[in-house]
Protein backbone atom coordinates (compact mmCIF):
# COMPACT_ATOMS: atom_id res chain seq x y z
CA UNK A 1 0.00 0.00 0.00
CA UNK A 2 1.81 3.46 -0.86
CA UNK A 3 -0.94 5.46 1.04
CA UNK A 4 0.06 8.81 1.68
CA UNK A 5 -0.98 12.19 3.47
CA UNK A 6 -0.95 15.63 4.10
CA UNK A 7 0.98 15.87 0.78
CA UNK A 8 0.98 19.37 -1.23
CA UNK A 9 -1.54 18.21 -3.64
CA UNK A 10 -3.96 17.16 -0.31
CA UNK A 11 -3.40 20.57 0.97
CA UNK A 12 -4.02 22.39 -1.62
CA UNK A 13 -6.97 20.20 -2.60
CA UNK A 14 -9.11 21.29 0.42
CA UNK A 15 -9.08 25.15 -0.44
CA UNK A 16 -9.93 23.86 -3.90
CA UNK A 17 -12.92 22.57 -2.94
CA UNK A 18 -13.32 25.82 -0.83
CA UNK A 19 -13.80 27.62 -4.20
CA UNK A 20 -16.64 29.58 -4.90
CA UNK A 21 -17.57 29.26 -0.79
CA UNK A 22 -17.97 31.70 1.97
CA UNK A 23 -15.43 30.87 5.76
CA UNK A 24 -17.50 32.62 8.31
CA UNK A 25 -15.29 33.42 11.38
CA UNK A 26 -17.64 32.20 14.83
CA UNK A 27 -16.88 32.26 18.19
CA UNK A 28 -19.47 29.58 19.50
CA UNK A 29 -20.22 25.91 18.30
CA UNK A 30 -24.02 27.77 18.14
CA UNK A 31 -22.67 30.21 15.81
CA UNK A 32 -21.25 27.66 14.04
CA UNK A 33 -24.25 25.74 13.46
CA UNK A 34 -25.83 29.27 12.36
CA UNK A 35 -22.68 29.03 9.79
CA UNK A 36 -22.81 25.57 8.43
CA UNK A 37 -27.36 26.00 8.12
CA UNK A 38 -26.63 29.07 6.38
CA UNK A 39 -23.89 27.44 3.63
CA UNK A 40 -20.34 28.16 4.92
CA UNK A 41 -18.10 26.02 2.97
CA UNK A 42 -15.83 26.55 6.87
CA UNK A 43 -15.83 28.35 9.64
CA UNK A 44 -13.19 29.59 11.35
CA UNK A 45 -13.13 29.20 15.14
CA UNK A 46 -11.79 31.72 17.40
CA UNK A 47 -12.77 33.40 20.54
CA UNK A 48 -13.19 37.02 19.41
CA UNK A 49 -14.04 38.48 16.23
CA UNK A 50 -11.58 41.14 15.01
CA UNK A 51 -13.94 43.99 15.29
CA UNK A 52 -13.99 42.54 19.20
CA UNK A 53 -10.22 42.20 19.20
CA UNK A 54 -9.85 45.99 18.27
CA UNK A 55 -12.18 47.09 21.12
CA UNK A 56 -10.48 44.79 23.49
CA UNK A 57 -7.20 45.58 22.75
CA UNK A 58 -3.93 44.16 24.60
CA UNK A 59 -2.36 41.11 23.30
CA UNK A 60 -4.50 39.12 20.99
CA UNK A 61 -3.32 34.88 20.85
CA UNK A 62 -4.19 31.56 19.38
CA UNK A 63 -8.33 30.63 21.46
CA UNK A 64 -8.81 28.54 23.59
CA UNK A 65 -8.24 24.37 22.63
CA UNK A 66 -11.32 23.74 23.97
CA UNK A 67 -13.19 25.88 22.29
CA UNK A 68 -12.37 25.32 19.45
CA UNK A 69 -12.76 21.58 19.67
CA UNK A 70 -16.24 22.39 20.70
CA UNK A 71 -17.10 24.01 17.70
CA UNK A 72 -15.30 20.96 15.65
CA UNK A 73 -18.01 18.72 16.98
CA UNK A 74 -20.80 21.01 16.71
CA UNK A 75 -20.22 21.06 12.52
CA UNK A 76 -19.50 18.64 9.94
CA UNK A 77 -17.72 21.56 7.62
CA UNK A 78 -13.82 22.07 8.17
CA UNK A 79 -12.85 24.25 11.09
CA UNK A 80 -9.69 26.82 10.79
CA UNK A 81 -8.54 28.55 13.66
CA UNK A 82 -5.54 31.12 13.66
CA UNK A 83 -2.22 30.95 15.04
CA UNK A 84 -0.06 34.15 15.79
CA UNK A 85 2.09 35.12 13.13
CA UNK A 86 5.70 32.71 13.72
CA UNK A 87 4.16 30.95 16.32
CA UNK A 88 5.40 27.75 15.56
CA UNK A 89 4.16 26.19 19.06
CA UNK A 90 0.61 27.46 18.42
CA UNK A 91 0.45 26.38 15.27
CA UNK A 92 1.55 22.62 16.80
CA UNK A 93 -0.70 22.92 19.52
CA UNK A 94 -3.99 23.50 16.77
CA UNK A 95 -1.81 20.01 14.44
CA UNK A 96 -2.62 18.65 17.76
CA UNK A 97 -5.71 18.76 18.70
CA UNK A 98 -6.42 18.00 14.61
CA UNK A 99 -7.75 21.41 13.14
CA UNK A 100 -8.53 21.16 9.40
CA UNK A 101 -6.42 24.36 7.83
CA UNK A 102 -4.57 26.78 10.46
CA UNK A 103 -4.55 30.90 9.24
CA UNK A 104 -1.40 32.54 10.46
CA UNK A 105 -2.87 35.51 11.10
CA UNK A 106 -2.22 39.14 11.39
CA UNK A 107 -5.23 39.66 13.12
CA UNK A 108 -3.49 38.31 15.88
CA UNK A 109 -0.60 39.79 17.94
CA UNK A 110 2.59 38.77 15.59
CA UNK A 111 4.87 36.45 17.53
CA UNK A 112 8.19 36.87 15.91
CA UNK A 113 8.78 40.04 13.81
CA UNK A 114 11.24 38.65 11.09
CA UNK A 115 9.98 34.53 10.15
CA UNK A 116 6.76 33.30 9.54
CA UNK A 117 5.67 29.57 10.66
CA UNK A 118 7.73 27.41 8.55
CA UNK A 119 4.77 25.49 7.06
CA UNK A 120 5.83 22.76 5.13
CA UNK A 121 6.70 21.02 8.49
CA UNK A 122 3.11 20.62 9.43
CA UNK A 123 0.65 18.14 8.28
CA UNK A 124 -1.90 20.58 8.59
CA UNK A 125 -2.18 23.15 5.61
CA UNK A 126 -1.97 27.05 6.26
CA UNK A 127 -3.71 30.00 5.07
CA UNK A 128 -1.83 33.37 5.06
CA UNK A 129 -2.81 36.64 4.13
CA UNK A 130 -1.20 38.85 1.80
CA UNK A 131 -1.11 42.47 0.54
CA UNK A 132 0.43 41.79 -2.71
CA UNK A 133 2.37 39.17 -5.24
CA UNK A 134 5.60 39.45 -3.31
CA UNK A 135 3.83 38.56 0.08
CA UNK A 136 1.56 36.26 -1.48
CA UNK A 137 4.84 34.50 -3.09
CA UNK A 138 6.92 34.56 0.23
CA UNK A 139 4.03 32.80 2.05
CA UNK A 140 3.61 30.32 -0.90
CA UNK A 141 7.32 29.17 -0.52
CA UNK A 142 7.44 29.06 3.53
CA UNK A 143 4.42 26.29 2.49
CA UNK A 144 1.21 28.05 2.38
CA UNK A 145 -1.50 25.84 0.61
CA UNK A 146 -3.88 28.85 0.37
CA UNK A 147 -3.45 32.69 0.31
CA UNK A 148 -6.45 35.35 0.95
CA UNK A 149 -6.11 39.11 1.17
CA UNK A 150 -5.64 41.05 4.05
CA UNK A 151 -7.70 43.72 3.86
CA UNK A 152 -7.95 45.66 7.27
CA UNK A 153 -9.73 43.04 9.26
CA UNK A 154 -12.41 44.40 11.67
CA UNK A 155 -13.70 47.00 10.03
CA UNK A 156 -16.64 46.41 7.86
CA UNK A 157 -14.62 48.73 5.31
CA UNK A 158 -13.57 46.33 1.70
CA UNK A 159 -11.18 49.24 0.68
CA UNK A 160 -8.14 47.89 2.13
CA UNK A 161 -8.93 44.13 0.55
CA UNK A 162 -9.79 45.93 -2.60
CA UNK A 163 -6.48 47.50 -2.28
CA UNK A 164 -4.55 44.26 -2.51
CA UNK A 165 -6.55 42.48 -5.21
CA UNK A 166 -5.91 45.07 -7.52
CA UNK A 167 -2.25 45.15 -6.27
CA UNK A 168 -1.72 41.31 -6.99
CA UNK A 169 -3.74 41.84 -10.48
CA UNK A 170 -1.57 44.74 -12.03
CA UNK A 171 1.38 43.01 -10.68
CA UNK A 172 0.30 39.61 -11.93
CA UNK A 173 -0.28 41.62 -15.43
CA UNK A 174 3.19 43.11 -15.56
CA UNK A 175 4.79 40.07 -14.47
CA UNK A 176 5.92 39.00 -17.86
CA UNK A 177 8.04 41.81 -18.92
CA UNK A 178 10.29 41.57 -15.69
CA UNK A 179 13.18 38.90 -15.96
CA UNK A 180 11.92 36.19 -13.98
CA UNK A 181 15.17 36.28 -12.04
CA UNK A 182 15.16 39.77 -11.22
CA UNK A 183 11.78 39.52 -9.85
CA UNK A 184 12.62 36.70 -7.92
CA UNK A 185 14.86 38.20 -6.41
CA UNK A 186 13.02 41.86 -6.06
CA UNK A 187 10.06 39.51 -4.27
CA UNK A 188 12.58 37.03 -2.65
CA UNK A 189 10.91 34.01 -3.90
CA UNK A 190 12.95 31.11 -5.75
CA UNK A 191 12.58 31.69 -9.69
CA UNK A 192 10.72 28.31 -10.45
CA UNK A 193 8.02 30.02 -8.26
CA UNK A 194 8.19 32.83 -10.35
CA UNK A 195 7.93 30.95 -13.74
CA UNK A 196 4.92 28.93 -12.16
CA UNK A 197 3.02 32.08 -11.79
CA UNK A 198 3.81 33.49 -14.90
CA UNK A 199 2.76 30.25 -16.54
CA UNK A 200 -0.80 30.09 -14.26
CA UNK A 201 -1.40 33.49 -14.99
CA UNK A 202 -2.42 33.81 -11.03
CA UNK A 203 -1.33 33.24 -7.39
CA UNK A 204 -0.75 29.32 -8.06
CA UNK A 205 -2.91 28.30 -5.07
CA UNK A 206 -6.55 29.50 -3.84
CA UNK A 207 -6.87 33.11 -3.18
CA UNK A 208 -9.27 34.37 -1.07
CA UNK A 209 -10.47 37.35 -0.55
CA UNK A 210 -10.79 38.56 3.33
CA UNK A 211 -10.77 41.68 5.97
CA UNK A 212 -13.63 44.14 6.04
CA UNK A 213 -16.47 42.26 3.63
CA UNK A 214 -20.09 43.42 5.16
CA UNK A 215 -22.22 43.32 2.34
CA UNK A 216 -23.51 40.84 -0.57
CA UNK A 217 -22.34 42.93 -2.39
CA UNK A 218 -19.13 43.80 -0.51
CA UNK A 219 -18.81 39.88 -1.66
CA UNK A 220 -19.55 40.16 -5.24
CA UNK A 221 -17.15 42.84 -5.71
CA UNK A 222 -14.41 40.39 -4.75
CA UNK A 223 -15.37 37.72 -6.92
CA UNK A 224 -15.46 40.00 -9.76
CA UNK A 225 -12.26 40.87 -9.10
CA UNK A 226 -11.10 38.25 -9.67
CA UNK A 227 -10.72 36.05 -6.40
CA UNK A 228 -11.51 32.46 -5.81
CA UNK A 229 -14.05 33.08 -2.68
CA UNK A 230 -14.56 35.22 0.65
CA UNK A 231 -14.14 35.42 4.23
CA UNK A 232 -16.31 36.89 6.37
CA UNK A 233 -15.02 37.81 9.88
CA UNK A 234 -17.19 40.61 12.00
CA UNK A 235 -19.55 41.22 9.03
CA UNK A 236 -21.69 38.45 9.78
CA UNK A 237 -22.53 38.37 13.70
CA UNK A 238 -21.80 41.66 14.23
CA UNK A 239 -25.45 42.60 12.09
CA UNK A 240 -28.70 42.70 13.51
CA UNK A 241 -29.83 39.70 11.71
CA UNK A 242 -26.98 37.01 11.64
CA UNK A 243 -28.67 34.50 9.96
CA UNK A 244 -30.26 36.14 7.04
CA UNK A 245 -26.93 38.08 6.58
CA UNK A 246 -25.00 34.74 6.46
CA UNK A 247 -27.42 33.16 4.05
CA UNK A 248 -27.34 36.39 1.61
CA UNK A 249 -23.72 36.44 1.63
CA UNK A 250 -23.33 32.62 0.64
CA UNK A 251 -25.94 33.12 -2.57
CA UNK A 252 -24.29 36.48 -3.56
CA UNK A 253 -20.66 34.37 -3.71
CA UNK A 254 -22.72 31.87 -6.07
CA UNK A 255 -24.29 34.33 -7.58
CA UNK A 256 -22.14 36.93 -7.66
CA UNK A 257 -22.27 37.98 -11.33
CA UNK A 258 -26.43 37.99 -11.19
CA UNK A 259 -26.68 41.44 -10.05
CA UNK A 260 -30.48 40.62 -10.06
CA UNK A 261 -29.85 38.09 -7.86
CA UNK A 262 -28.16 39.66 -5.22
CA UNK A 263 -30.21 42.79 -5.16
CA UNK A 264 -32.85 40.32 -4.06
CA UNK A 265 -30.85 38.47 -1.46
CA UNK A 266 -29.64 42.24 0.01
CA UNK A 267 -33.21 43.68 0.17
CA UNK A 268 -34.31 43.80 4.37
CA UNK A 269 -31.13 42.59 6.09
CA UNK A 270 -31.03 45.16 8.64
CA UNK A 271 -28.14 46.73 9.44
CA UNK A 272 -24.88 45.37 8.36
CA UNK A 273 -21.67 45.95 11.28
CA UNK A 274 -21.13 49.93 11.87
CA UNK A 275 -17.87 50.04 10.34
CA UNK A 276 -14.77 52.25 10.79
CA UNK A 277 -13.21 54.99 8.14
CA UNK A 278 -9.38 53.42 7.84
CA UNK A 279 -7.88 57.29 8.18
CA UNK A 280 -9.73 57.00 11.86
CA UNK A 281 -7.40 54.04 12.68
CA UNK A 282 -4.16 54.98 14.13
CA UNK A 283 -1.09 53.62 12.24
CA UNK A 284 -0.07 51.33 14.54
CA UNK A 285 -3.24 49.62 15.01
CA UNK A 286 -3.77 48.98 11.19
CA UNK A 287 -3.38 44.80 11.18
CA UNK A 288 -2.45 44.64 7.34
CA UNK A 289 1.05 46.09 8.34
CA UNK A 290 2.12 43.31 10.11
CA UNK A 291 4.16 40.24 8.55
CA UNK A 292 5.29 41.34 5.22
CA UNK B 1 -23.80 16.83 -26.17
CA UNK B 2 -24.27 19.37 -24.04
CA UNK B 3 -22.51 18.84 -21.04
CA UNK B 4 -22.87 20.97 -17.94
CA UNK B 5 -20.34 21.28 -14.53
CA UNK B 6 -22.58 22.51 -11.60
CA UNK B 7 -20.87 26.12 -10.91
CA UNK B 8 -22.73 27.14 -7.57
CA UNK B 9 -19.25 25.79 -5.23
CA UNK B 10 -16.40 23.79 -5.42
CA UNK B 11 -13.53 22.65 -7.73
CA UNK B 12 -15.28 23.92 -10.66
CA UNK B 13 -12.40 25.17 -13.52
CA UNK B 14 -10.99 21.78 -12.51
CA UNK B 15 -13.53 19.42 -14.03
CA UNK B 16 -13.49 22.04 -16.33
CA UNK B 17 -9.73 21.35 -17.68
CA UNK B 18 -10.66 17.77 -17.33
CA UNK B 19 -13.42 17.46 -19.50
CA UNK B 20 -10.90 19.55 -22.20
CA UNK B 21 -8.42 17.25 -21.80
CA UNK B 22 -10.96 14.28 -22.14
CA UNK B 23 -12.72 15.47 -25.97
CA UNK B 24 -9.09 16.07 -27.14
CA UNK B 25 -8.42 12.52 -26.26
CA UNK B 26 -11.77 11.19 -27.85
CA UNK B 27 -11.80 13.52 -30.63
CA UNK B 28 -14.29 15.07 -29.85
CA UNK B 29 -15.41 18.57 -29.23
CA UNK B 30 -18.41 18.88 -27.60
CA UNK B 31 -20.18 22.06 -25.91
CA UNK B 32 -19.47 22.65 -21.94
CA UNK B 33 -21.66 25.12 -20.08
CA UNK B 34 -21.51 26.48 -16.26
CA UNK B 35 -25.00 25.62 -14.69
CA UNK B 36 -25.80 27.84 -11.49
CA UNK B 37 -29.71 28.37 -12.30
CA UNK B 38 -33.01 25.97 -13.02
CA UNK B 39 -32.82 27.17 -16.58
CA UNK B 40 -29.35 26.21 -17.26
CA UNK B 41 -30.57 22.45 -16.14
CA UNK B 42 -32.97 22.00 -19.53
CA UNK B 43 -31.15 20.71 -22.86
CA UNK B 44 -28.46 19.37 -20.77
CA UNK B 45 -27.05 15.68 -22.03
CA UNK B 46 -24.99 14.99 -18.95
CA UNK B 47 -24.08 17.38 -15.49
CA UNK B 48 -21.21 16.99 -13.56
CA UNK B 49 -21.61 17.68 -9.75
CA UNK B 50 -18.21 18.50 -8.55
CA UNK B 51 -16.54 18.67 -4.78
CA UNK B 52 -16.95 21.19 -2.39
CA UNK B 53 -19.65 21.29 0.77
CA UNK B 54 -22.51 19.02 -0.04
CA UNK B 55 -24.17 21.37 2.75
CA UNK B 56 -23.73 24.30 0.95
CA UNK B 57 -24.76 22.67 -2.29
CA UNK B 58 -27.72 21.42 -1.01
CA UNK B 59 -28.98 24.52 0.09
CA UNK B 60 -28.31 26.44 -2.99
CA UNK B 61 -30.17 23.53 -4.99
CA UNK B 62 -32.91 23.93 -2.60
CA UNK B 63 -32.94 27.53 -3.18
CA UNK B 64 -32.80 27.90 -6.75
CA UNK B 65 -35.74 24.93 -7.16
CA UNK B 66 -33.07 22.55 -9.28
CA UNK B 67 -33.50 19.55 -7.21
CA UNK B 68 -36.08 18.29 -9.84
CA UNK B 69 -34.79 19.08 -12.34
CA UNK B 70 -30.99 17.52 -11.73
CA UNK B 71 -33.66 13.96 -11.23
CA UNK B 72 -34.28 14.51 -15.08
CA UNK B 73 -30.76 14.82 -16.38
CA UNK B 74 -30.05 11.70 -18.66
CA UNK B 75 -26.84 11.00 -17.00
CA UNK B 76 -25.10 13.00 -13.44
CA UNK B 77 -21.22 12.43 -12.67
CA UNK B 78 -20.98 13.32 -9.02
CA UNK B 79 -17.31 13.56 -7.06
CA UNK B 80 -16.96 13.48 -3.37
CA UNK B 81 -20.01 16.07 -2.54
CA UNK B 82 -21.27 15.08 -6.32
CA UNK B 83 -21.37 11.57 -4.96
CA UNK B 84 -23.06 12.21 -1.92
CA UNK B 85 -25.85 14.35 -3.60
CA UNK B 86 -26.87 11.48 -5.64
CA UNK B 87 -26.51 8.85 -3.58
CA UNK B 88 -29.72 6.87 -1.93
CA UNK B 89 -29.03 7.51 1.29
CA UNK B 90 -26.96 9.70 3.53
CA UNK B 91 -25.78 8.12 6.79
CA UNK B 92 -25.87 10.62 9.69
CA UNK B 93 -26.90 13.83 7.59
CA UNK B 94 -26.63 17.52 8.58
CA UNK B 95 -29.59 19.30 8.96
CA UNK B 96 -31.86 16.63 7.20
CA UNK B 97 -29.53 17.08 3.97
CA UNK B 98 -31.38 15.18 1.44
CA UNK B 99 -29.87 13.46 -1.80
CA UNK B 100 -31.22 12.91 -5.47
CA UNK B 101 -31.03 8.90 -5.03
CA UNK B 102 -29.87 8.55 -8.33
CA UNK B 103 -27.48 5.79 -7.14
CA UNK B 104 -28.37 3.15 -4.51
CA UNK B 105 -25.67 3.44 -2.23
CA UNK B 106 -25.89 4.69 1.14
CA UNK B 107 -22.67 6.97 1.83
CA UNK B 108 -21.13 8.69 5.35
CA UNK B 109 -19.85 12.19 4.82
CA UNK B 110 -16.28 12.65 6.04
CA UNK B 111 -16.04 8.91 6.36
CA UNK B 112 -12.17 8.91 6.74
CA UNK B 113 -12.55 11.48 9.08
CA UNK B 114 -10.95 15.10 8.80
CA UNK B 115 -8.25 16.85 6.74
CA UNK B 116 -5.31 14.99 8.61
CA UNK B 117 -7.06 11.69 7.68
CA UNK B 118 -6.90 12.55 3.91
CA UNK B 119 -5.10 10.72 1.94
CA UNK B 120 -3.71 10.34 -1.61
CA UNK B 121 -3.53 6.23 -2.97
CA UNK B 122 -2.73 4.34 -6.35
CA UNK B 123 -6.84 3.03 -7.27
CA UNK B 124 -6.83 -0.25 -9.07
CA UNK B 125 -10.23 0.44 -10.98
CA UNK B 126 -11.63 -1.22 -14.50
CA UNK B 127 -10.59 2.12 -15.93
CA UNK B 128 -7.52 1.45 -15.14
CA UNK B 129 -4.67 2.79 -12.38
CA UNK B 130 -5.12 6.30 -11.43
CA UNK B 131 -3.93 8.47 -8.83
CA UNK B 132 -6.73 8.22 -5.80
CA UNK B 133 -7.22 11.76 -4.00
CA UNK B 134 -9.26 11.40 -1.21
CA UNK B 135 -10.35 14.72 0.54
CA UNK B 136 -12.17 14.38 4.10
CA UNK B 137 -13.90 11.78 1.54
CA UNK B 138 -17.07 10.25 1.95
CA UNK B 139 -17.32 6.35 2.39
CA UNK B 140 -19.51 4.61 0.77
CA UNK B 141 -20.78 1.76 3.45
CA UNK B 142 -23.27 -0.24 0.81
CA UNK B 143 -24.40 -0.47 -2.42
CA UNK B 144 -27.46 -1.77 -4.25
CA UNK B 145 -27.61 -4.94 -6.55
CA UNK B 146 -27.95 -2.49 -9.98
CA UNK B 147 -24.83 -0.74 -8.86
CA UNK B 148 -21.47 -1.60 -10.47
CA UNK B 149 -18.47 -0.82 -8.44
CA UNK B 150 -15.35 0.63 -10.60
CA UNK B 151 -13.12 0.79 -8.31
CA UNK B 152 -12.15 -0.25 -4.46
CA UNK B 153 -10.25 0.81 -1.83
CA UNK B 154 -9.86 -0.21 2.12
CA UNK B 155 -12.49 -2.66 0.83
CA UNK B 156 -15.16 0.00 0.27
CA UNK B 157 -16.62 1.01 -3.24
CA UNK B 158 -14.69 4.01 -4.12
CA UNK B 159 -16.05 4.23 -8.10
CA UNK B 160 -19.72 3.16 -8.97
CA UNK B 161 -21.86 3.51 -11.65
CA UNK B 162 -25.74 2.51 -11.91
CA UNK B 163 -27.05 2.62 -15.17
CA UNK B 164 -25.84 6.02 -17.10
CA UNK B 165 -25.06 8.02 -13.61
CA UNK B 166 -21.72 7.72 -12.28
CA UNK B 167 -19.76 8.44 -8.53
CA UNK B 168 -16.37 8.52 -7.15
CA UNK B 169 -15.79 9.42 -3.67
CA UNK B 170 -11.94 10.63 -4.46
CA UNK B 171 -11.26 13.69 -6.95
CA UNK B 172 -10.44 12.44 -10.38
CA UNK B 173 -10.09 15.92 -11.73
CA UNK B 174 -7.04 16.16 -9.18
CA UNK B 175 -5.50 12.83 -10.46
CA UNK B 176 -4.08 13.89 -13.78
CA UNK B 177 -5.80 11.47 -15.35
CA UNK B 178 -8.95 12.32 -17.92
CA UNK B 179 -10.17 8.52 -18.03
CA UNK B 180 -13.49 8.66 -15.76
CA UNK B 181 -13.98 11.97 -17.55
CA UNK B 182 -13.73 9.97 -21.13
CA UNK B 183 -15.87 7.15 -19.73
CA UNK B 184 -18.76 9.91 -18.53
CA UNK B 185 -18.45 11.24 -22.13
CA UNK B 186 -18.85 7.69 -24.03
CA UNK B 187 -21.84 6.89 -22.17
CA UNK B 188 -24.63 7.25 -24.80
CA UNK B 189 -22.71 8.41 -27.48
Amino acid sequence: MEEESSTPKLKKGLAQMLKGGVIMDVVTPEQAVVAEKAGAVAVMALERVPADIRAHGGVARMSDPKMIKGIMEAVSIPVMAKVRIGHFAEAQVLQAIGVDYIDESEVLTPADSEFHVEKREFDVPFVCGARNLGEALRRIDEGASMIRTKGEAGTGNIVEAVRHMRAISRELEVLEEERPADAAKRMRVPEGLVLKTIGQKRVPVVNFAAGGIATPADASLCMQLGCDGVFVGSGIFKSSGPEKMARAIVEAVAHFNDAEKIAGVSEGLGEAMRGLEISEIPEEQRLSERGV
Amino acid sequence: MNIGVLALQGAVSEHISCLKGAMEKLGIAENISLVREKEELGGLDGLIIPGGESTTHSLLLEKEGMVEGLGKIPKIFGTCAGAILISREIIGQANGQKSLGLIDMAISRNGYGRQLDSFQSPIESSLGKLDGVFIRAPVIERVGEKVEVLAEHRGKPVAVQQGKHVATTFHPELSGSTAFHEHFLRIDR
